[in-house]
């Protein structure tokens, strides 16, 4: 009874054993594999020099504050551009969504990348779709233990391998994994490899396409970007049906429609290659990734038989009611103009990166200080921060306030090292005769050597006895 | 290959129910929850389980449940092991965390180099200004006030560029390091009314506070000879002497009377005769830090106070 009842309120997974298809889809999925998959393991050891960092084109030093890609160096202050960022990526999926679906699950998405190189090793090891299938049914023996053993193991191999490069995203690459190996990198190196390592190895090994059905929640709201126009990979019901194998006088097409058949030959294909299990002859699912490779399957066998393709195929509901597929629709120039704009926003932002900031604040305890000589001396911080990769010399200076003297701790020249923060104290030191209580001027930085950039002009005030 | 048989994930399933009924037609679908959420809900509960034998968990009697893990800091020179707890964990961050580590590497480094080259170095003076704020808020507020500025007639202006005892780095440093006691005698009893009021107005002049006179020459005598004997102390020309602690009283500072203040002549002179009748006595006692605070503080806070107003 106890064990009906476990049987009843929790559904066991039922392995898909993925059977594998040559086509047009296929090919450009391998692509789009193959660069994310470059770009991926390889972008973490391109070196770009630096003066003050890691030679580590892309770079993200969570201790140091610093974040950098190529050319470009970042601080916490420049965190809005991953707003930015994320308002573009989120324009781009709901763009692309409302005009051709589930791009992004099929082609882009990290899971179904990882699940395919996954199955591809297990086809490896254990064979073709049938194969699988016998070797999952077998019972236990040396050969099957053999074979899983060296599908884990490599699954094992590609999780690791993953789970470290993203380690060396955030320290530069060469050293790390050195010290890794000698265990004497931070916990943090070792908590992130381990996880991204198990996390891989069970969402791409393990539980595959529940993580789309289940866990995703970009998965059911994309479905809210889908309109009549939208493009869904889908079976044609109205050339498919009704569907019956190729028998003894029902292999031409005229013979089929002669008795009332339509073009499936119901072989099964397009439902064998389908990475999450489903049959795409029954209409649009939720479990769908629109990963296309039924398209491909439904191809090839049209292929064989001499007939044209397009039985499964990319298309729209109201291609399917007879009707043309509007790409031009409210939605679509919504979404794009808020995503250009939002790519304008971000770009012009970081093109107008400044080169340093300077703060000047004002030391208001005590506001003024009476000098020996009778002279009012006033004190200000300036906090200076270079921004940039190479070395800021500059000059402060006054404006609007003659007959004043400045003392920058007797330096005439202050410099930063590449992205170095430094407070300067100034003082600034005045007759007490003449206009009384306060007196505005500016203070101005002159970047004079290192880094080209605009003088900064900061207003302050001077205070005299009232 | 095509005629292979589809297996049953292919199948699509009706929707079951529970089989229960209630009046008569109500029931409950049956939607299962996949496998892999028990064991996800599983394995919740085993770190849980881990988690209470590692750290601070259940009231037990009248105590609670400590946990196996442990944390070490040290106080003084001694280790301390105790259970896990946040109090120690801070303790123990502000001890070895990162900023703690390089604080620490600043401050070794700035108490190798003298003073000439912290001078001579912005980052280092950035370090002193920043640390120094926290020491003098803890040790030198109380008195000198939040911002320095000191107290007229008690506690001296540490913002100008006046030095009692010096103003350079190292004489800064001494009168931190030993503390400093100020004095000068009364003389009410010494000097005649009429005197003091000569002498008071003598010093005026010398910041030109109030004209030459009759007065200021009788002054000036009583100032640079037997008769008052100043000069002993503030010299001849009433510049002071850093090595006494003697007041300069040529410049436009005023440490004790508060002569900026006073408006008018009179109360000037009757502020700086005051000070003259009855000294300054018991009211200029800097204590020595150096058992309060470290060498190398002791050198740091040389460093800002130098910064504040104007060192020499």
């Amino acid at each position: 009874m106890a064990q009906e009842a476990t049987e009843v309120l929790y559904q066991k997974r039922i392995p898909i054993f993925p059977r594998s298809v040559k086509g047009i889809f296929r090919r450009l999925k391998y692509g789009i594999l193959i660069l994310a998959y470059g770009i991926y393991f390889l972008l973490p050891w391109l070196r770009w020099e630096r003066l003050n960092a890691p030679d580590q084109a892309v770079l993200f030093d969570i201790p140091g504050r610093h974040f950098y890609i190529f050319g470009l160096a970042m601080e916490p202050q420049d965190v809005i551009w991953i707003g930015g960022l994320l308002v573009i990526a989120a324009m781009l999926l709901f763009f692309v969504t409302g005009i051709a679906g589930r791009v992004f699950c099929g082609y882009f998405c990290f899971q179904t990348l990882w699940t395919e190189v996954f199955v591809l090793i297990e086809r490896l090891i254990q064979g073709e779709r049938p194969a699988r299938i016998r070797l999952a049914q077998a019972p236990w023996s040396a050969a099957k233990l053999g074979k899983l053993g060296a599908t884990w193991g490599l699954w094992l191999l590609v999780a690791f391998w993953t789970g470290s490069t993203f380690t060396l995203y955030w320290d530069n690459a060469p050293e790390l994994i050195v010290a890794m190996a000698r265990g004497e990198a931070p916990f943090a190196a070792y908590a992130t490899t381990l996880f991204l390592s198990a996390t891989t190895f069970v969402m791409a090994g393990l539980a595959r396409e529940q993580v789309c059905t289940y866990m995703c929640p970009y998965a059911r709201f994309q479905s809210a970007m889908f309109d009549k126009d939208t493009l869904i990979v889908a079976y044609d019901e109205r050339r498919g049906e009704s569907r019956h194998k190729p028998a003894r006088n029902l292999k031409s097409r005229e013979q089929r429609r002669a008795q009332g058949m339509g073009d499936c030959v119901d072989c099964g294909y397009c439902v064998q290659v389908c990475p999450t299990g489903i049959d795409i002859r029954n209409g649009l699912q939720l479990q769908c990734i629109s990963c296309a490779l039924c398209i491909d399957a439904c191809n090839t066998i049209m292929d064989s038989l001499g007939w044209p393709h397009g039985l499964v195929g990319y298309t729209s509901e109201n291609a399917q009611q007879g009707g043309a597929t509007r790409i031009i629709k409210p939605k679509t120039i919504g979404y794009g103009v808020i995503l250009l704009t939002a790519i304008a926003v971000l770009g012009w932002s970081i093109a107008h990166q400044v080169a340093y900031n300077a703060t000047v604040e004002q030391i208001r305890q005590p506001l003024y200080a009476t000098l020996s000589d009778g002279r009012i001396q006033n004190s200000y911080e300036i906090k200076l921060n270079n921004r940039v990769t190479r070395p800021l010399t500059v000059r402060i200076g006054l404006e609007d306030l003659p007959g004043a003297e400045l003392d920058v701790g007797g330096l005439e020249q202050v410099t930063l090292e590449p992205q170095q923060r430094l407070q300067v104290l100034a003082k600034v030191r005045r007759a007490a005769a003449g206009k009384q209580g306060q007196q505005h001027f500016t203070f101005v930085i002159t970047p004079v050597g290192g880094v080209q950039a605009e003088p900064a002009h900061r207003p302050s005030v001077f205070y005299l006895p009232e | 290959m095509m005629n292979e048989k589809t297996t049953k994930q292919q199948k699509s399933t009706a929707v079951q129910t529970t089989g229960h009924a209630w009046d008569g037609d109500l029931q409950e679908f049956n939607n299962p929850l996949p496998r892999w959420w028990l064991w996800s809900f599983y394995a919740t509960v085993v770190f849980a389980l881990i988690y209470w034998l590692l750290y601070p968990s259940w009231p037990w009697r009248d105590s609670w449940l400590h946990g196996l893990k442990t944390v070490t800091f040290t106080v003084g020179k001694e280790k301390v092991t105790t259970d896990w707890n946040t109090r120690a964990v801070l303790i123990q961050e502000l001890e070895e965390g990162r900023s703690a580590t390089v604080q620490r590497e600043f401050m070794e480094k700035i108490a190798k180099v003298d003073f000439g080259e912290i001078q001579k170095n912005p980052e280092m003076l950035a370090f002193a200004r920043s640390v120094g704020k926290g020491l003098f808020g803890t040790n030198c507020a109380a008195c000198h006030g939040r911002g320095g500025q000191g107290v007229v007639g008690l506690y001296p202006n540490l913002t100008d560029d006046d030095w009692l005892w010096g103003g350079s780095m190292e004489k800064i440093q001494e009168t931190l390091t030993n503390g400093r006691n100020g004095f000068m005698p009364a003389f009410g009893e010494t000097l005649n009314p009429q005197q003091l009021d000569d002498v008071a107005t003598y010093v005026l002049t010398l910041s030109a506070e109030a004209p030459q006179s009759e007065a200021s020459d009788r002054g000036r005598e009583l100032f640079q000879g037997y008769g008052g004997g100043c000069y002993a102390c503030h010299g001849k020309d009433g510049k002071g002497q850093q090595s006494l602690g003697s007041a300069n009283l040529t410049d436009r500072i005023w440490t004790i009377a508060n002569v900026p203040e006073k408006q008018t002549l009179e109360d000037k002179k009757a502020a700086v005769k005051q000070v003259i009748a009855n000294g300054v006595q018991n009211r200029r006692v800097m204590p020595a830090w150096k058992d309060r605070m470290s060498p190398n503080e002791i050198k740091l806070m040389a460093v800002y106070l130098h910064q504040l107003g104007g060192g020499q």
